[in-house]
């Protein structure tokens, strides 16, 4: 029943409840619960606004400022995506969240032969500053931030974002652009990788090193317990992972001499929707304190500002189900409401039919209804953290941090997390988890709507956004056109340049600047990457 | 009758990321008592024929989660073909529309199982191959 395990009698009575990140959850909770797990209101609640943050970032909450919706968004050409930009920022939507097609996320052009049939197929194809220059035509960059879920490369994708907002009268101080730029998460799932682990974690700290310096209102990272959840990872599995990772990058950054106080506080995460209302809320809680209790105690963090655990917390794709897919709808609707109990800053949904394949634009829009009818009509907006003081929920705020901690030090047991990711401990364990899960769904232990109960039998499917093979070939096209025309002596010299850079561990950010205004191409940017740091080999699993 | 012990390949074709399934299920064939091999991320078809020919597989079971699974089968069963391997037997799995599913059998895909295929499905068809 759920996403947790329930342990009924024969009258189907439940006997036991416990939640996938193995916390038992009993039938009704008292002050005893609180005095139990040691529960002290200064220490791990406090003001909303005020240290530890348990309530929210902000004293006033959704009051002062509902969350910024940010649905996933690309498809086809730079064209295509720049029409289904306006098209949702006309419908409401606050932000961007950008798609890449896999041959740009892999680092290769639209006419490289690995790339053949995934052009424009995920997300937007792009070559060049060229194709940027289309997609953003008439964007607000200083009003409109930018997602841009790209992580191998996301310094040529970062840096080409800087190229193209200048170049359309924007100073890069104004703009804000958030490059997921999270590649052991790639590691972990998702796999979208190329570069071995040393310079793949090298280039997330150029990237952030260049922000601080650069571009100050950007978010340089975001680092996505939401993909390792979404490959198998339970709740505190998700959050212990995004923490250790980001510890990772930040002893990066701070063995170039910049002290965390100085770029923590552009740190971004994403996190996931998908579980139990009442685990994922308590998730969101628990993990905004100890992100703030661990920069400040470990990493001596004291601007306040700067302790805040901003993110995303949306998607919940791996809860969206294949059969009867209307029920999504429904889905997305509680996984957004168990977004806003836990005091999301930004958020997104997975479309309904994102089971199938990337979502129509009636059903993107459905996504942004779900998230505006939260915040317009149903008074999430009211009060900040309502659930503060239940006898449950900060019991749970509780066993989750208690959880989060262990699961960190799980991670530390196999080494830390770049040992963990080289080795494969940790895909490991989440691949397990995965399995587990499954399992649970295929013996009923885990309850899912129209797919192993309730069933309907043969079903409708969805309208489908067909894959535009025509595009494609367009693409290419102007590709071909453009590697004629642009200046190719520069090209070729910026690119000498990018190697050099990249073969003596300098910060690659400016040179891929000078690359993009010259209109490099992606895949050779990429290329000249491949060629100085090799291929990442995935560690044997089985 | 003992019977065969089924050695399978699975594999991700292309440059998509995304092998919660591939993996989930590799471990459901080998607790079913099969050998698997598993690809890895990013294999080309190339790569994947020549794993199968060293591995010496009896099935190979691609995970396709882009929609490309149309051209990505077609691509893998010819060159399965000009290798003279056909008597490889393929699967496939993934994001997969039941309207898809005819066409790839009449193109030469033994079984097609969409996510979500119970393990024991999968395990009784491939058993039944041999």
């Amino acid at each position: 029943m759920g996403v947790a395990r329930y342990i009924k009698d024969e009258k189907d009575a439940i006997k036991e409840t416990i939640y996938q990140s193995g916390i038992s959850v009993k039938p009704v909770y008292g002050p005893e619960d609180l005095e139990a797990v040691g529960f002290d209101y200064q220490k791990d609640l406090g003001m909303p606004g005020g240290f530890p943050f348990t309530r929210s970032l902000h004293p006033q909450g959704y009051r002062s400022r509902a969350w910024t919706t940010r649905q996933y968004t690309g498809f086809g050409t730079p064209e295509e995506t720049n029409q289904r930009f306006k098209w949702m920022i006309s419908h409401g939507q606050t932000g961007l969240n950008v798609a890449f097609d896999l041959p740009t996320q892999m680092g290769l052009d639209s006419d490289d032969p690995r790339a053949e049939g995934e052009v424009g197929r995920v997300g937007m194809a792009v070559d060049s500053l060229r194709d940027f220059e289309i997609a953003f035509q008439d964007i607000p960059f200083d009003r409109i931030g930018s997602g841009l879920t790209i992580n191998a490369n996301a310094t040529v994708l970062l840096a080409m974002y800087q190229v193209v907002a200048e170049k359309f009268g924007y100073a890069k101080d104004k703009i804000s652009a958030t490059p997921q730029n999270d590649i052991l998460k790639e590691m972990i799932g998702r796999g979208a990788w190329i570069f071995p682990v040393e310079p793949a974690v090298r280039l997330v700290g150029d990237c952030i090193e260049y922000s601080v310096k650069e571009l100050p209102r950007c978010n340089p990272v975001s680092v996505c317990g939401y993909h390792i959840r979404e490959s198998g990872a339970t709740p505190a599995q998700e959050i212990a992972c995004a923490f250790e990772i980001a510890k990772t990058y930040i002893e990066n950054v701070m063995a170039r001499g910049i002290k965390p106080e100085a770029f923590v506080g552009r740190f971004s995460f994403n996190l996931n929707v998908f579980g139990n209302l009442w685990e994922q809320t308590a998730k969101f809680r628990a993990a905004r304190k100890l992100w703030a209790k661990m920069l400040k105690e470990e990493y001596g963090v004291h601007d306040k500002k700067k302790l805040f655990l901003r993110g995303l917390f949306g998607g919940g794709g791996s809860g969206l189900t294949k059969d009867q897919p209307e029920n999504n709808i429904i889905r997305g609707a509680y996984y957004a409401l168990a977004a806003a109990l836990g005091g999301a800053q930004t958020t997104a949904l997975c479309s309904f039919d994102e089971a199938y394949t990337i979502p129509t634009s009636r059903a993107a829009l459905l996504s942004l209804r779900t998230l505006e009818i939260l915040m317009e009509e149903v008074g999430l907006r009211d009060t900040v953290d309502p659930l503060a003081g239940s006898y449950f929920v900060e019991t749970l705020t509780k066993q989750m941090e208690e959880k989060i901690l262990e699961e960190m030090k799980q991670i530390q047991k196999m080494g830390g997390m770049l040992r963990a990711v080289a080795t494969g401990a940790i895909q490991r364990e989440v691949t397990r988890q995965a399995y587990e899960f499954e399992k649970g769904i295929q013996n009923k232990e885990i309850i899912k709507v129209g797919v192993n109960k309730y069933i309907e039998g043969d079903h409708p499917e969805v309208e489908r956004h067909e894959y535009n093979e025509a595009g494609a070939q367009k693409q290419i096209a102007s590709l071909k056109l453009l590697r004629k025309k642009r200046d190719q002596q520069q090209v070729s010299l910026m690119l000498k340049k990018l190697e050099q850079t990249a073969k003596r561990k300098q910060n690659v950010m400016p040179v891929l600047v000078d690359c993009c205004k010259v209109y490099a191409t992606v895949g050779e940017m990429t290329g000249v990457f491949r060629g100085v740091f090799g291929q990442w080999k995935e560690p044997g699993i089985f | 009758m003992v019977k065969k012990k089924i050695r399978i390949l699975i594999a991700k074709p292309d440059l998509d990321g995304h092998d919660r399934g591939a993996k989930v299920v590799a471990i459901a064939l080998r607790d079913a008592g099969m050998e698997v091999v598993y690809s890895g991320l990013h294999q080309s078809i190339d790569q994947i024929v020549k794993t199968a020919l060293e591995e010496s597989v009896d099935v190979i079971g691609l995970s396709i989660m882009t929609g490309a699974h149309l051209s990505i089968c077609q691509r893998l069963l010819k060159q399965l073909k000009s290798e003279e391997m056909e008597d490889i037997q393929l699967i496939a799995g993934g994001v997969i529309p039941k309207d898809d599913i005819a066409k790839m059998k009449t193109m030469g895909v033994h079984g097609v199982f969409p996510g979500g295929t119970p393990f024991d499905e999968i395990v009784e068809f491939l058993q039944s191959l041999f």
